[in-house]
């Protein structure tokens, strides 16, 4: 079992996530050619300064009117997406697989970061009942996805800290992941490859267009 | 200052343009529009807002009537697109007319489409454009506020917003140089005169119901010694109000024979009024729907052209202004341009005891007018003053006596505020308060 969630399964799910990424940039970039501002009136530095802005918290205002708010979203962000690349366990795969390390970090800081995401995401999940605009304009799959991202953190804490005998946790661990590969082109959390997109589009339309500040 | 009640839920407005069409529509034209629209007339800008948002609400922020009608969470821009084109893509243009008649008074009238949103958004989500998409929808239905369609319709039979005629310009032009010329003799409004350096271009409220600013600028352009003119035929108006109805086929015969008179008087530049949305609409968005990347001759703005007479010292301040005054700075011109500090440069130069605003610039909040949304008519203010509080209380905080209001929508939605929630000031262009301080040769 294990070996089949963790072979063909994974390959299955890494050529959804890639392809399907792939596809739907391809595709949205045709697209935008038919646009009469999209691609005429970007401008890579403005839409750089832009993303400067808003990747580094506390650099508009948005960000410092809400200080706990983007030290949790920010500290959620970069624990999910880092975790998973520099776990150590998983560069070990990374090199069977693709032939490739990447730096690793030591596992009781991954731990730290596991449950970074973890918090982060529970955080999220009732901030969207607990907030009445957020709850406002959230329907069901707004909660599934919170459940989908932070579920390999969940299995894979839970299985490197061996709460259950045998393979089960591991196996869970890899299937959450799949899952979770394997949405991201399908649903919201495709903001993952969007993000530096729609910023710099916005970055562009207020410095490169309007001469003005976006942040 | 003083707050009136609000009412907890919203009254039923009335309006024949939305009213008595929403008695005839077919629901299966509509379902067609809206398709159509949505498929044919937009591309990956929508798709990929649609797809990014995350439903996080931290656009919230951003907007004047949600922080105005404390955070009802109906007001967040958010909310707005999801009760009017999340529903439309969502259920395929299947509406019922009770969802029509709540999203075109949120699309008409509950966003000004001043784009302060997208700076708190942190996709940079440009949610004024999705309102955009939605007018766009609208007008393509033909279910626009009547007082708002009635101004499209001037803009279309006669080329400016206010039904003036040809005639009643040229009249109005030689009256207002002839005022100038009691008290300032070399006063000139120069007419049709090719090659000139400036072309000189308003809206159309100016000539109807303003016309003391012509007379204004006709002193300090003479003042400060350039050389200008005016145009005598169509292409004089500016102003576009069929921009904010969606009717953007109007919009363009609109910016392209403003653009047209221009290079036919061969002039240097345009040098515009006092107004953002006219900014807007003859730098931006007419051109573009024109397949223009820009205007074919630079046009100045206002703020920009009184920057630049009193940093070159073309006119003299003979004594500062003197009362407490403030400013508006309005959406399209300084989030929509950058002109912040110029304004403020301006503001210092002309006035003694100037008191900025708090959020200014870029995070100012809008007047609660613009984007089409005085235009909608008497009948609708109310929506635009209960959605407006924190404005009141912004100007409140400044102590000043005067706002300065460098934009027409601006000047009157201001004005509004100042009389609903009884904040005792004024307001001024800053043409008014220049020809009051200068120094006249």
């Amino acid at each position: 079992m294990y070996d089949f969630v963790s072979g063909p399964l994974v390959w299955v799910a890494f050529a959804v996530f890639i392809g399907g990424l792939a596809f739907k940039f391809v595709t949205t970039y045709a697209s935008a050619k038919g646009e009469k501002v999209v691609l005429p009136t970007f401008s890579g530095k403005h839409g750089l300064r832009s993303l400067l802005h808003w990747v580094v918290p506390f650099r508009n205002r948005n960000t410092r009117l809400r200080p706990i708010f983007t030290l949790i979203s920010f500290g959620f962000h970069l624990c999910l997406l880092a975790t998973p690349l520099f776990l150590m366990a998983h560069n070990v795969l990374w090199h069977r697989a693709f032939g490739v390390r990447l730096p690793s970090i030591p596992d009781p800081l991954a731990d730290v970061m596991t449950v970074i995401v973890v918090l982060g995401g529970g955080f999220f999940f009732l901030r969207r009942l607990a907030v009445p605009v957020v709850r406002y304009v959230s329907d069901w799959k707004d909660f599934v996805l919170v459940l989908v991202a932070v579920g390999p953190f969940v299995t894979g804490f839970a299985s490197h800290q061996q709460l259950l005998p045998g393979d089960t946790l591991l196996i869970l661990h890899v299937v959450s992941g799949v899952v979770w590969l394997m949405v991201i082109p399908f649903t919201r959390i495709v903001h993952m490859m969007w993000y530096p997109f729609t910023r710099a589009f916005m970055g562009s339309e207020f410095g490169y267009v309007r001469h003005a500040r976006d942040w | 200052m003083q707050v009136p009640d609000v009412p907890k839920e919203i009254p039923r407005i009335e309006d024949p343009g939305i009213d008595r069409r929403l008695e005839e529509i077919d629901l299966e034209e509509v379902e067609r529009v809206i398709v159509e629209t949505l498929d044919k007339e937009t591309a990956a800008r929508l798709k990929v807002y649609l797809e990014t948002c995350v439903h996080c609400g931290l656009c919230s922020e951003g907007c004047h009537y949600f922080l105005s009608h404390d955070k009802d969470p109906r007001y967040a821009p958010v909310s707005k697109v999801k009760q009017t084109l999340w529903e439309m893509a969502r259920r395929k243009g299947k509406v019922d007319k009770t969802f029509l008649r709540n999203a075109v008074r949120i699309a008409y009238l509950e966003c000004g489409a001043c784009r302060r949103c997208s700076m708190y958004c942190p996709f940079g989500i440009d949610i004024a454009y999705l309102t955009m998409v939605v007018r766009r929808i609208f007008h393509k239905l033909k279910l626009v506020p009547q007082y708002l369609q009635d101004t499209v319709n001037s803009h279309a039979v006669t080329m400016n917003q206010m039904w003036v005629q040809q005639d009643e310009w040229i009249d109005t032009l030689q009256w207002q140089e002839e005022e100038t010329r009691d008290e300032y003799p070399a006063a000139r409004i120069p007419l049709e005169k090719e090659g000139a350096e400036i072309m000189y271009s308003v809206i159309g409220p100016e000539p109807k119901i303003l016309a003391q600013l012509l007379g204004n600028i006709s002193l300090i352009m003479t003042a400060a010694g350039y050389d200008w003119t005016m145009p005598a035929t169509d292409g004089w108006d500016n102003s576009n109000m069929a921009m904010y109805s969606g009717d953007f086929e109007i919009m363009a015969r609109v910016e392209k024979l403003h653009w047209e008179t221009a290079q036919r008087l061969r002039v240097k530049r345009v040098v515009m009024g006092e107004c953002g949305h006219a900014f807007r609409g003859a730098v931006y968005d007419g051109p573009r729907w024109l397949g223009w990347t820009e205007p074919p001759i630079p046009m100045v703005h206002a703020i920009e052209f009184y920057y630049e007479l009193l940093k070159e010292g073309r006119i003299k301040i003979r004594e500062k202004y003197k009362k407490p005054i403030t400013v508006q700075d309005p959406c399209n011109t300084v989030r929509g341009r950058g002109l912040g500090d110029k304004l403020r440069y301006v503001m210092n130069a002309l006035c003694e005891d100037f008191r900025d605003v708090s959020p200014n610039q870029e995070h100012n909040y809008c007047c609660g007018a613009g984007g089409g949304l005085i235009n909608c008519g008497a009948n609708w203010k109310k929506i635009r003053m209960w959605g407006n509080r924190v404005k009141a209380e912004q100007l409140d905080a400044t102590g000043a006596e005067i706002v300065c209001t460098p934009c027409h929508n601006c000047h009157s939605g201001i004005e509004d505020i100042i009389g609903h929630y009884k904040l005792g000031m004024h307001v001024k262009f800053i043409s008014e308060i220049l020809v009051e301080v200068m120094e006249r040769p």
